[in-house]
């Protein structure tokens, strides 16, 4: 059980009427790890995702989440469904209820309900326990949002756009309770529009566009990342001068040789996750 | 066996969780629990004449609005929110839980139990209190209460389920339903004598459960000797129980089969 891979997919397709929105993917998320799903608006991202939930049906192709077909219906999708833990896009439900009503409430759907005041202390609304969910801020919301996908213990969880309009300090230590739940076990897959994010926490990540997978890779080789050429700038004679190389390391030695010794504001830059990332994309518009 | 169990254990949950919820919102509270009340005042103070011999507007209105309480707390309550818990995410958040459809319906129909049996509480109370309501003395006549009240309002949840797909958004829902109740209420012999009202109105409204509802409960509150002045000249009692199973048969079927949880 534990070698079959958390999520399989083999030549998914969905269309509505003669669009199609998902144009054939091929997609394996292996168990532990974080894949994150990135791909510009109407790439056919969420499409996928709520197919892997079960939201949605499959027009064509393999499904297979924990080595089950999320369509099944009735007393085995149930079953199925207390092993997986789905964190929502923008929702403003249960807003009269106090958060942790609204948590223990959940708890007693599954099977193996985590502990109701361990989940509330890890996605940190340990003093907002008693307050109505319409009184939370957005992050806060987000956080109950969490608690609720991972309060019945799931294998695989899904996060959808889990940090929009959180203000950077509350995206890293949202970040951190990411990784906290990988490191207890989870297979976590991802979607989001922040490269920065998927380059924090994803083992892989696939790009999506036009309904098709352009890649699959790590975000330290994503697009030749780890072979294209670096940028190397310093400051000459008053002016700062780049190059592109492919070999950085020998620019700076023959620069320090040069200098002899400090070289005057010397920078490297790799190109980021994000210039890789709409060079793909943009590349196929 | 189990399944069935725990089915039942989380509806519990569930009904104890939306009558929370219910309680804590005060525009619904106000709406749906004291709005019949709030009628039954205007209409008490405003018309009170002797429709016939012995019977008040009053008593004739208490059993209308008896009738269509069950319409209130069933059809309309349900029709209206269930199109909200779809925008707002709550049917989506379920859909993605092991909790069964089955359980929600049992948490729905268990609100609305309460909701009604608070309500029709309320309208016997202040329509005894103080619009001369007689209450009925007889155990046949309780026996008939009984029934009608099970009967319409589980026909009222159901078609309330099977209706809340037509509303195309939560903020719209009250404005496709309430027309519809306040219609039927009109046609249905609730705020006017039902044998006042143009044949083709009755006829209409007979093709509906609220004018059987309202009549079967005049047969519970209003004299016996009262029946010569209905349509058909007697309570037509069979005739009621059997279109409320027909309505309440074809309800069940259209939830089950255009139960939707999401827009899309």
């Amino acid at each position: 059980m534990s070698n079959a891979p958390a999520i399989e997919v083999r030549g998914l397709v969905k269309n509505y009427g003669s669009k199609s929105a998902v144009a054939g993917i091929d997609l394996r998320v292996e168990n532990g790890e974080i894949f994150a799903l990135l791909g510009p608006n109407g790439a056919g991202k969420t499409t996928t995702v709520e197919i892997l939930e079960g939201y949605r049906n499959a027009t064509a192709g393999e499904v297979k989440v924990l080595g089950f077909d999320p369509a099944t219906k009735g007393e085995a999708g149930q079953r199925w469904r207390n092993r997986i833990g789905i964190v929502l896009q923008s929702t403003s439900d249960a807003a009269d209820l106090s958060v942790l009503e609204t948590i223990s409430h959940f708890a007693n759907y599954y099977e193996k309900p985590r502990d109701v005041n361990q989940v509330i202390s890890e996605v940190g609304l340990e003093e907002k326990i008693d307050a109505k969910v319409r009184e939370l801020s957005g992050g806060q919301r987000r956080r109950l949002d969490v608690a609720l996908g991972i309060i019945g213990s799931p294998e695989l969880i899904f996060l959808d756009e889990p940090t929009t309009g959180f203000d950077p300090e509350a995206r890293r230590s949202f970040w951190d309770l990411i990784k906290l739940l990988k490191s207890e076990g989870s297979t976590i897959l991802l979607t989001t529009h922040y490269l920065d994010e998927a380059q924090a926490l994803a083992d892989r990540v696939g790009v999506i566009n036009n309904g098709k997978i352009i890649e699959i890779a790590t975000p330290q080789t994503l697009g030749g990342r780890n072979n294209a050429p670096a940028k190397v700038c310093w400051l000459e004679d008053g002016v700062t001068k780049e190059i592109l190389s492919k070999d950085p390391t020998a620019e700076v030695a023959k620069l320090s040789q040069r200098f002899n010794g400090q070289i005057p504001e010397l920078e490297v830059l790799r190109p980021n996750l994000e210039e890789i990332y709409l060079k793909m994309i943009g590349e196929l518009k | 066996m189990n399944v069935i169990n725990e089915t039942i254990r989380i509806g519990l949950l569930r009904s104890k969780l939306e009558m929370k919820q219910f309680l804590r919102q005060r525009e619904s509270l106000v709406f749906t629990l004291f709005f019949p009340v709030i009628l039954l005042f205007i209409f008490g103070s405003v018309f009170q004449d002797t429709i016939a011999p012995g019977v008040t507007f009053s008593q004739y209105f208490v059993a209308g609005m008896v009738a269509s309480g069950l319409v209130n707390t069933g059809f309309q309550q349900l029709a209206i929110t269930i199109p909200m818990e779809r925008d707002d995410g709550t049917l989506k958040r379920l859909r993605g839980t092991p909790m069964s459809v089955s359980s929600y319906f049992i948490g729905k129909s268990l609100l609305v139990t309460f909701l009604m049996i608070i309500q029709t509480a309320l309208l016997l109370f202040f329509g005894t209190a103080l619009f001369g309501l007689n209450l009925p003395t007889d155990i046949a006549s309780w026996w008939t209460f009984a029934w009608l009240i099970i009967l319409g309002s589980a026909c009222s949840t159901v078609l309330g389920i099977a209706f809340s797909v037509v509303p195309k958004t939560g903020r719209g829902a009250s404005a496709v339903v309430s027309p519809i109740v306040i219609i039927l209420q009109f046609f249905s012999g609730v705020f006017f004598v039902f044998t006042s009202l143009p044949t083709w109105m009755q006829q209409f409204a007979a093709l509906f459960p609220l004018k059987w509802l309202t009549q079967g409960m005049r047969s519970v509150f209003l004299p016996d000797d009262f029946a010569s002045q209905e349509v058909a000249g007697n309570w037509e009692i069979g005739r009621t129980a059997l279109v409320l199973s027909i309505w309440l048969i074809v309800g069940v079927i259209l939830a089950i089969k255009t139960f939707k949880w999401s827009r899309e």
